[in-house]
């Protein structure tokens, strides 16, 4: 019996080891880009970070060089003791990290204004316009084009830029998917911009970047990105099988529930986004919870 | 009666909590029982707890910051621990509701009752010396600074046993934190604590701006403070300036969980947003408030250890004050992808990476101070060393998450938790535990042992990468911060072995305790009567250690930077001082009461018990209509007394 055991735990060793071997070198998540935006990104990332590299390996290499070599016991050591000041070594610690940041600020503004999330892609295909709403805790995706929604699941067409309109209907979260790019905050009574296109087909998980709370580890989604004509095909589907998301199938979605297995609804009330950003701005019921001093009984919500 | 407070505050139905409730009380009452029947309470009542000795409470900031560190680790344990374990379909041991308790306690307690107390510690003890003067400004108000802390520090370890903790973050952003989202006492503990122990930390920042600017030796213009003198002003400067905005915008969210105001409720004209820009105002300054300290401890040891002074004195002036200014314009970076404009976020971003100017020349000036020096390796300069290459690497991510397009795939990412884990462990801890070997021998007058220093500091060094590289990796992956369980299997790997680092560096803190036990065992062995350990360069070293009550006898003639270095230099020894009558301050209870009806405040207004929360607040108005109105605050120390008091010390002194 103990040989086995041993092999067995020997094995399970050598597979982490080599799993980890293969993460280390497969690109996943930020670094395995797939669409334009998140590979820009990618770019920007790796450019910034080899133009910091160049001073900061060259840094640590003399940090280290210099706490061996001037150890007291080295008797090779050449000492100066007393020096304090020398202004051309202190113009040249001035002047790398000045030179360092200015390249940066650079690639920082460049990159900011070309990779503004608002900023629309440009692409022959006409952008898809997709509205997200933040729930405790899931994700609804309005199609307000197509007149249908989805929970949890965004099926967009590969190669289409996609607008997405967001806004939370209880605390702040964020939108994200790690392999399309730029994520955005979605907060209650506000609508942000975002702006993504999946290259090719392909499912990519998506996630919500802001601790939101009890259920927030399942807040988590998939990107369906599929070839346009399978796009429409999924579209009548979910015409014709989804319920509707009337205002009480809404509310009944809008409340509490975890780990969510996605959904679609066959057709969806007109302007519903609109209405949600202007009812969670104007508070509905349980959205007014009372303060301390109000009796318990009015104190619903949690 | 006890408005919410029942005994279904007390969660009898969850063994963790419970049982280290137990441990803890266990732990507290036992030394109670010591204290007591040994009849060490009246020492240290009169000679701790009610001192205004700004030595007295440096040791007693630090105890408090190393204690609570144990605290704050046994979260960070059990989270890891959480997350190596909870992957896949696995729920791990922790659910939703403790876990984020967790990390929400974690995040405040290392920031506000860790760091804070132990950087807080080292200047009120560094300080004074320093400049070569006999205390700080404000001696008494400097005893309540710390009682408020220490009563904040309470409020948050009750939740442990009594109601519970925030599930919020340690940021505590509405609308999460809102009664609509949060309706039980977890949030009032955060906010409570926060607020007690942020009167106590403004307070100290105010003393610290007025002893530094007003109190120093004969002699001791500006430009010839140390530099650790230096970067405390500046902190305390930043103190001043930022904790007041934190103090407001708490209060906003308590107007709105107390009288139903709208600051930042979804509803009604609430702004969240609001919340998130003030919080960082204070925030990110307070990043600095942190560092910069920590930065002055660097500058001390590697100039000492080296043999050498500082490398550009002046440079390293401008570049603290440099950083004091610049971190109030930056706070913007921490919410990039909150759908500011790209001009908006361009600029915060371009402004982030400039602070790394005057920290890269930091960086460099300690380089040149080592080169041609004779460095010896003792345990803080070994921590210095582990600092100058970890810093690094945290500063370079740090502008990297201050590029606006790279932040919007890494914010909030465990990117982004090994980021300031890198800059907080690698920079303050290390800093405070440089400190703490560095002016332990002048506190207590023995050096601390150093084969278990230096085991501390290489577990700490090894752990530290082990648990946080891994972060990077993953942050990278795409993984989100403060998730209860974990999706993908991929990640497991990496999770386990930051798992191993937490536990390396479990290690560090046991070598640490061990160090302090095995030190205090061979004190006799390891007495100091030098009062100069490790041939220094500033006046805290030309005192007997542990200095007199009094600091000096005759306040020193300071004539260049580094004085006492310039003193030893020149052979000056007073010859026959002229001793005078010294005014000492008396110890005095008004910190203690004060802290005391704090709490009991704090702790009733958590609960709704509003009968006692007037009575609280009324004790602390007469306690301190009673200190006000007292003239005895002062004792006379005869010219006479401090000469005999000198004799016997000096007598006991070697030269260096």
């Amino acid at each position: 019996m103990r040989l086995p055991l041993a092999r067995s735990r020997l094995y399970r060793l050598v597979l982490v080891g080599a799993a980890l071997f293969v993460a280390a070198c497969r690109p996943v998540g930020v670094l395995d880009p797939q669409g334009p935006i998140a590979a820009a990104e990618r770019l920007v990332l790796i450019n910034s970070l080899a133009i910091m590299l160049v001073v900061v390996v060259p840094v640590i290499i003399t940090t280290l060089a210099f706490a061996w070599w001037y150890r007291a016991s080295n008797p090779r050591a050449v000492r100066s003791l007393d020096v304090a000041y020398e202004g051309r070594i202190e113009f040249v610690t001035w002047s790398i990290p000045a030179l360092i940041v200015i390249l940066l600020g650079g690639v920082t503004w460049i990159g900011s204004h070309q990779l503004d999330p608002k900023a629309p892609i440009v692409a022959d295909a006409k952008p898809l316009r997709v509205d997200v709403v933040a729930l405790d805790w899931k994700w609804l995706f309005i199609y307000p084009d197509q007149g249908i929604a989805a929970v949890n699941q965004l099926v967009v067409p590969a190669g289409t830029p996609v607008q997405f309109r967001l806004t939370s209907a209880t605390v702040m979260n964020s939108f994200f998917v790690p392999q399309l790019g730029s994520q955005i905050y979605t907060m209650a009574g506000m609508e942000t911009h975002l702006n993504l296109l999946a290259d090719k087909p392909g499912e990519y998980p998506g996630i919500s970047a802001n601790y939101s709370g009890d259920g927030f580890a399942d807040m988590r989604f998939t990107v369906n990105a599929v070839l346009p004509g399978d796009f429409d095909k999924w579209i009548a589907q979910a015409h014709g099988a989804g319920s509707s998301l009337d205002p009480a199938a809404y509310a009944a979605l809008a409340k509490p529930s975890k780990a969510v297995p996605p959904a679609t609804f066959g057709s969806v009330e007109g302007n519903l986004f609109e209405r949600i950003v202007n009812e969670t701005a104007a508070g509905s019921d349980n959205g007014a919870a009372g303060a301390a001093w109000c009796p318990p009984a009015l104190q619903a919500g949690g | 009666m006890l408005g919410r407070l029942s005994w279904a505050a007390i969660p009898f139905d969850e063994p963790l909590p419970l049982i280290s409730m137990a441990v803890v009380m266990l732990a507290i009452l036992g030394v109670l029982a010591i204290v007591t029947v040994k009849g060490w309470l009246p020492y240290l009542w009169r000679e701790w707890i009610t001192s205004v000795d700004h030595k007295r409470i440096g040791v007693m900031y630090m105890l408090l910051g190393l204690v609570m560190l144990l605290r704050g680790f046994s979260d960070a344990i059990m989270m890891r621990t959480q997350q190596a374990i909870a992957v896949g379909g696995a729920q791990g041991y922790l659910p939703p509701d403790h876990y984020d308790q967790i990390f929400s306690a974690h995040g405040t307690i290392m920031i506000f009752f860790v760091a804070m107390p132990l950087v807080i510690g080292l200047m009120n003890f560094v300080v004074p010396l320093q400049l070569g003067v006999r205390d700080v400004a404000f001696p008494v108000l400097n005893s309540v600074s710390f009682w408020l802390t220490a009563s904040g520090a309470l409020l948050i370890n009750a939740s442990l046993v009594i109601g519970n903790f925030a599930r919020t973050g340690w940021m505590g952003y509405p609308p999460l934190s809102e009664l609509a989202f949060s309706p039980d006492v977890g949030v009032d503990y955060y906010l409570w604590s926060l607020q007690i122990s942020g009167i106590g930390t403004l307070l100290s920042g105010v003393n610290f701006v007025t002893t530094i600017l007003k109190l120093r030796a004969p002699g001791m213009t500006y430009f010839r403070m140390p530099v650790f003198c230096w970067t405390a002003l500046a902190s305390s400067l930043l103190i001043v300036a930022a904790f007041p905005i934190l103090t407001a915008t708490l209060m906003m969210l308590l107007l709105d969980r107390y009288l139903g105001m709208h600051f930042f409720t979804n509803d009604a004209g609430g702004n969240q947003m609001m919340y998130v820009n003030l919080f960082w105002a204070w925030g990110h300054p307070e990043v600095y408030i942190l560092i910069l300290p920590a930065f002055g401890v660097f500058s001390e040891v590697v100039a000492t250890f080296s043999g050498k002074a500082l490398f550009s004195y002046r440079s390293m002036v401008l570049a603290t004050l440099g950083i004091c200014v610049l971190s109030f314009t930056v706070w913007l970076h921490h919410f990039f992808t909150m759908g500011a404009g790209a001009d908006v976020n361009a600029f915060f971003g371009i402004m982030s990476s400039i602070i790394a100017v005057p920290t890269g020349v930091k960086v460099f000036n300690w380089l040149f101070t080592m080169f041609r020096g004779r460095i010896v390796y003792r345990t803080p300069m070994l921590f210095a060393i582990g600092f100058l290459v970890t810093f690094v690497i945290g500063g370079m991510t740090g502008v990297l998450l201050a590029v606006p397009p790279v932040d919007f795939v890494l914010h909030n990412s465990a990117f982004l938790v090994a980021h300031f884990h890198n800059v907080i462990i690698g920079g303050v801890v290390f800093g405070a535990f440089a400190g703490y070997n560095y002016w332990f021998p002048k506190v207590f007058g023995f050096t601390l042992d150093e084969r278990w220093g230096k085991a501390g500091f290489w577990c700490w060094l090894v752990g530290f990468y082990l648990a946080f590289m891994p972060l990077y990796v993953l942050g990278l992956h795409g993984m989100t911060r403060r998730l209860q369980h974990i999706s993908d299997p991929s990640w497991q790997p990496w999770l386990l072995v930051a798992e191993a680092g937490a536990i390396v560096i479990m290690c560090g803190i046991f070598c640490q305790v061990a160090q302090l036990y095995v030190s205090i065992r061979t004190r006799e062995l390891r007495r100091d009567l030098t009062g100069d350990p490790w041939n220094g360069r500033t006046l805290e070293w030309a005192t007997t250690s542990p200095p007199p009550a009094y600091n000096f006898a005759v306040l020193p003639q300071v004539e260049t930077l580094d004085a006492f270095w310039e003193m030893k230099r020149r052979g000056l020894t007073p010859t026959q001082p002229i001793y005078e009558t010294l005014e000492m301050p008396r110890g005095s209870p008004i910190g203690v009461v004060t802290a005391f009806f704090a709490s009991v405040t704090g702790f009733a207004l958590i609960w709704h018990i509003w009968w006692m929360a007037i009575l609280g607040l009324l004790g602390a108005a007469v306690a301190l209509l009673v200190f006000g109105w007292s003239d005895d605050r002062e004792r006379e120390l005869t010219a006479a007394e401090v000469a005999q008091l000198e004799r016997a010390r000096r007598g006991l002194r070697q030269p260096a």
